[in-house]
């Protein structure tokens, strides 16, 4: 009888490196103020934002994303012939195929990786990692080079008033990799398509094709995507935390989907995390860049020194589908 | 037991004034949240929420679109706790 080979499990993975690229332009509030007839004040006080970073007309998504990618790599100490799959989450990629995903692991030297895209908007990070955790621990992939990446300044509209003004671009990019100790909880992941419609496109390409409607943008019902981003989120961090084994008071950050300082804050009221940790606020200076809000928050923590490698930090990303996914990670 | 209208009001002035910092006196059943108080939509939806877990009742999203003013409000809590 032939035995037939299966893939040999590993026990734990972690992230090893963090890689980020923002948008090369500053937006500021007044920059954006005037076609939804507001000012500075009103959009610092309703969504904590001061600027958002946006990409000029010359700086792609793919630019962005294998910046991050190259610099999440040399850090992992890894060659990228290494990389064992290239998840790209991302809602943004002016085409509908091929992925982003591809091009990308051919642009790092990561070629003939498998490669495929995430769309899980907001969520699409944590979606990814936990993914590429579980590709490592199956043994299916020793490296997994992980981007949410987006180039929202491409379907947006200057005077949607929902949530064109908070949107930014980047990429943030992580390598994740087998561990001796644990380093990536389970995942608190779902959906909810019952509320398809609270972020949505303003109307589909075959619409935009038929001359049914101007080019499609993002738009959002911001009450009810409020309510649940914070009240919903709320039990899913808690739930994340539960199934991790670690309380509040163990992490040394929260890295929530950058969506809006005032989800930031309400999130972090109800799940009364203690002073010591540390709240990514990265939507001040980048704004929200959906997919790439978490590692870029997270990234920016680490580079100015507020967290310290080998902490843990509840990352936890919501959005468009609905869609949610949280989880643990030992800080790279 | 179900509150009357005036413990409703008194109630749901005091989730006003803890989030917003407004007076519980300036919530008045005339007020419009929005034109009078200047509550904005987040902190609407803050107001319900809590409205929601102090009083018992459902105030599901598409109803709040309806209360303009703190009487609207104190008139669905009010009747959906019956």
């Amino acid at each position: 009888m032939v035995k037939l080979n299966q893939y040999e499990t590993v026990k734990y993975s972690r992230i090893y490196s963090l890689g980020a690229a923002r948008g090369d332009l500053v937006v500021t509030n007044d920059d954006v103020a005037g076609p939804i007839d507001s000012s500075d004040e009103w959009i610092r006080q309703r969504t904590g934002i001061i600027t958002r970073r946006r990409a000029s007309e010359g700086l792609s998504l793919m630019d962005m994303a294998v910046a991050a990618s190259n610099e999440a790599i040399a850090k992992a100490g890894i060659d990228p012939s290494e990389i064992g799959a290239v998840l790209f989450s991302t809602i943004t990629h002016p085409f509908q195929t091929p992925s982003a995903a591809a091009l990308l692991a051919d642009k790092v030297g990561a070629n003939p990786a498998p490669a495929f895209d995430i769309s899980a908007a907001c969520a699409g990070y944590c979606y990814a990692i936990a993914q590429a955790d579980a590709l490592v621990r199956s043994g299916m992939a020793k490296y997994v080079l992980v981007v949410g990446g987006e180039k929202l300044s491409d379907f947006i509209n200057p005077a949607d008033r929902s949530i064109s003004f908070l949107l930014g671009d980047g990429a943030g990019a992580a390598i994740v990799g087998p561990s001796d100790t644990p380093g990536i909880s389970p995942t608190v992941w779902g959906s909810d398509g019952s509320h398809w419609d609270a972020v949505s496109m303003t109307a589909s390409l075959l619409d935009f094709r038929d001359d049914k409607s101007t080019w499609p943008t993002i738009q959002q019902e911001g009450q009810t995507v409020f309510r649940w981003a914070v009240w919903e989120m709320a039990k899913v961090a808690k739930q994340a935390l539960e199934v991790a084994g670690v309380k509040a008071e163990d992490l040394s950050a929260l890295v929530t989907h950058q969506a809006n300082m005032r989800i930031i804050d309400e999130l972090a009221k109800q799940l009364a995390v203690p002073e010591h940790v540390v709240i990514a606020r990265d939507i001040a200076n980048t704004g929200n860049t959906s997919a790439a809000s978490i590692p870029l928050a997270m990234h920016d923590l680490l580079e100015r020194g507020e967290v310290k490698s080998g902490g843990l930090a509840l990352e936890i990303g919501f959005g468009a589908g609905l869609v949610f996914g949280a989880q643990v990670v030992v800080l790279p | 037991m179900a509150l009357s209208q005036s413990e409703v009001l008194a109630g749901l002035a005091e989730i006003v004034n803890d989030e917003t910092g407004i007076a519980i006196e300036s919530v008045q059943l005339e007020k419009s949240f929005q034109d009078d108080l200047d509550i904005d939509s987040i902190s609407m939806m803050t107001i319900v929420v809590n409205a929601e877990d102090k009083f018992g009742v459902k105030i599901p999203d598409e109803e709040v679109k309806n209360l303009t003013t703190v009487g609207d409000a104190v008139n669905f809590i009010t009747a959906a706790q019956a």
